[in-house]
């Protein structure tokens, strides 16, 4: 049994796109270019269309193709957990589908060592007519569980689904939500070696998702191979050790699953650790005040991408007052990329506490100390209201955001360790070690506190 | 451990799957169909529970509907058309016909839409293709066997003992499966592609139904064109039916082989039209 669960080679797969021209999809369509080819033949070409001769035919196919996927070439080892990041429309789907074996490659192939079960979504197959129990069989089966193996696995699936009154019901009269728990606890059943796994599951409220997550987390730590297609970052980056980024079809980075998230954010957002709103119409506002800029910037008032994890960074945000007699409280958040709130800070200046602001434009600084913050990209939100009354004026969910990198010079949090340090925050804590602490003279300890 | 774990180590034959574009259109896969034959058997269980929940009178439509057909024909066709019968009684006669005939074109109606019908199964989820025609054209065979019941009890009353041809009814049973099933790869996969196909397989199957000797017997058709009416499999179903229960008039062996010619040409034509559209469903569907 060799290592290898997937392996990805030369993978790509074309599809068809677009208003094509030659596309029948009724017969009545064959039917009608036949007669007008026909008709061309005779000499009187319809201007609109030249289908029938081969050379302008010949781009027109041509254009109507696009790669879906191209040259994708990959390996899995037996009890990685992978996942597959990139944007709409970058192959994710379709490389989960082919993986799958839902649809066919147009070149290139894939080796998959181990009994497989591939989850698109939960629930497929189920039959509103049919009782919950009648629906786990079907839905079993449909996943691949044997026929023999259900009725052993029965209660477990039942306990999960937190339905058992509502058993030998027809699932149309259950709720939307109960539907989803009993789908999920077949899925969450199937035991396979190898998952392959599409975020559709992380549907449902709150509570479910977590459960959903904790489950595959289980999986995960039971060394069994996880393949994950997903667009929420945090999940990726708590559910896999690595990651690989699609662009355009093509696998654009592979490795560690933290830094090919935040790579892939940062090509997403750009260049977005300053924003400005030159249009005061497009600005964010309220009725007395409006959003003009949000930074964030280093000590000495430059705006930076990355920052080194020693050096305080600084959030700045600007906005102006539009109406005199106002009381303001600015407050930012700081926002993690697995989706935590590291920070709620509101604004603390003693020359502007409880004074009423002129109107004028206006820069609110908050400066996070260096040796503070953990590796990683975080988002920034701001968030102006008046005092007496409350009245909010913009809420900016994670409009810029940032990386705090670790150079690994030695006088950060991280010392000399080069793996993989837990924790949302990193401050470089005092410690103090000594040697004997029974023979050390408690004046001396106490002294030194 | 997880039992499915063990059970992996246990039973070792763990192939590796490899996934690649198809070479060949021959390659049926036959054994993979074979794996997945418990996923086809609770494909036909769900058509056949499903079918009549929340019916009131529920699986008596199975023999409501041959009855109330077989009154219709016996007063339109028998009594004011007078279409002759073999000299059968006419009730028996055309019920003979039409519950074969009725399972072939519900047979037929219902798989031309399996796959369709079951899009989404088939863009979430690998299965052989093939099981959704199969099992949709498997399924109406219940409904066939509970309406038998009451063509027994029709031809008893008649005072028409059933002889040891009854036991070559299976024979028959099955040349209406299996040309059910030869079509239904060509429509159901047809149908992924044009639409078209779910409103023109109602109206051919009323059509075919005048083609098959259900209201008149085929002694009627002119001997000349017996080649031709014998292309139709239907006709060799319906005339082994008649033969087998009411014993009148054997089946004309050119017309039988015929019909078996055809019925080959038909399934295997399918399979390979079905395998040739299926990589293609999940993308079109």
């Amino acid at each position: 049994m060799s290592d290898i669960a997937i392996r990805v080679e030369g993978l790509s797969k074309q599809y068809r796109i677009g208003a094509r021209r030659k596309a029948h999809n009724t017969l009545r369509d064959h039917l009608m270019s036949g007669l007008q080819s026909l008709w061309s033949r005779n000499g009187h070409q319809p201007p609109a269309r030249n289908s029938g001769s081969v050379e302008s035919a010949k781009p027109e196919v041509e254009s109507t193709l696009f790669w879906a996927l191209q040259d994708v070439s990959f390996d899995v080892k037996r009890g990685e957990t992978v996942g597959i990041v990139g944007r709409n429309g970058a192959g994710k789907s379709t490389l989960l589908k082919l993986l799958s074996r839902i649809t066919e490659p147009t070149s290139g192939r894939i080796e998959i060592d181990g009994r497989v079960a591939a989850l698109l979504e939960v629930g497929t197959g189920f039959h509103n007519e049919l009782t919950g129990r009648e629906n786990i069989y079907l839905n079993g089966t449909i996943l691949g569980m044997k026929r023999a193996e259900i009725p052993r696995q029965l209660d477990e699936i039942v306990a999960f689904s937190e339905v058992e009154q509502f058993l030998d019901t027809p699932v149309k009269r259950y709720s939307s939500g109960m539907t989803l728990r009993l789908a999920f606890a077949v899925a969450a059943h199937l035991n396979p070696e190898i998952l392959i796994v599409d975020e559709v599951l992380a549907v449902g409220d709150a509570a479910f998702q977590k459960k959903c997550m904790g489950k595959m987390e289980g999986v995960a730590k039971e060394g069994r191979t996880i393949f994950f297609v997903s667009h929420n970052m945090p999940a990726v980056t708590r559910l896999c050790q690595r990651a690989i980024l699609l662009e355009d079809g093509k696998l654009c980075r592979d490795g560690n699953s933290h830094e090919v998230v935040s790579a892939y954010l940062h090509s997403e957002l750009g260049t977005m650790s300053a924003r400005e709103w030159t249009d005061p119409l497009k600005a964010p506002r309220g009725e007395v005040a409006m959003l003009r800029a949000v930074r964030v910037c280093t000590s000495d008032g430059r705006s930076e991408e990355a920052f080194d994890i020693r050096k305080p960074v600084g959030l700045e945000m600007e906005y102006e007052v539009l109406k005199p007699g106002y009381k303001f409280m600015p407050s930012m958040e700081l926002w993690n990329e697995e989706g935590v709130c590291l920070i709620d800070s509101i604004e603390y200046d003693p020359n502007w506490r409880g004074r009423v602001r002129p109107p004028g434009r206006y820069r609110s600084t908050a400066w996070i100390p260096g040796n503070y913050l953990a590796e990683g990209t975080l988002f920034v939100t701001v968030y102006l209201e008046t005092v007496d009354p409350k009245i909010k004026q913009f809420y900016e969910k994670q409009v810029v955001a940032f990386s705090v990198v670790d150079s690994g010079e030695g006088d950060s949090a991280r010392v000399d360790f080069a793996g993989k340090l837990r924790g949302v925050v990193r401050p470089r804590l005092d410690w103090n070690t000594v040697l004997n602490p029974e023979n050390v003279q408690p004046e001396r300890v106490t002294s030194e506190l | 451990m997880h039992m499915a774990q063990a059970e992996a180590i246990i039973n070792p034959p763990r192939r590796k799957l490899i996934i690649e574009k198809r070479s060949s259109r021959f390659d049926m896969n036959w054994s993979e169909l074979w794996e997945y034959r418990e996923l086809g058997c609770v494909l036909i269980w769900r058509d056949i529970t499903v079918r009549y929940k929340q019916t009131a009178i529920g699986i008596a439509w199975v023999l409501l509907q041959p009855l109330i057909a077989m009154l219709i024909f016996t007063a339109v066709f028998g009594k004011m058309a007078k279409v002759p019968s073999d000299g059968v009684w006419y009730p028996v006669f055309s019920l003979t016909a039409l519950l074969p005939w009725m399972y072939f074109s519900q047979a037929v109606t219902r798989a031309g839409e399996s796959v369709v019908a079951n899009g989404r199964m088939v863009g979430k989820i690998y299965f052989p293709r093939l099981w959704l025609p199969l099992a949709t054209v498997v399924s109406p065979l219940v409904d066939f066997a509970l309406s038998l019941v009451l063509l027994f009890g029709l031809l008893i009353y008649a005072g028409m003992p059933l002889t040891w041809k009854v036991l070559t009814l299976p024979a028959f049973i099955l040349l209406a499966v299996f040309t059910a099933m030869g079509l239904c790869f060509f429509t159901s996969a047809l149908h992924v592609k044009y639409r078209d196909v779910g409103h023109a397989i109602p109206f051919v199957m009323q059509i075919w139904m005048y083609l098959t000797p259900i209201v008149y017997p085929a002694s009627l058709v002119p001997d000349e064109w017996k080649w031709l009416y014998g292309l139709n499999p239907m006709v060799g179903v319906v005339e082994g039916f008649r033969w087998a229960l009411l014993g009148r008039t054997s089946p004309d062996p050119v017309m039988m082989m015929e019909s078996l010619v055809v019925l080959f040409a038909v399934i295997a034509g399918g399979l390979v039209y079905f395998r040739k559209m299926e990589r293609q469903f999940a993308d079109i569907i």
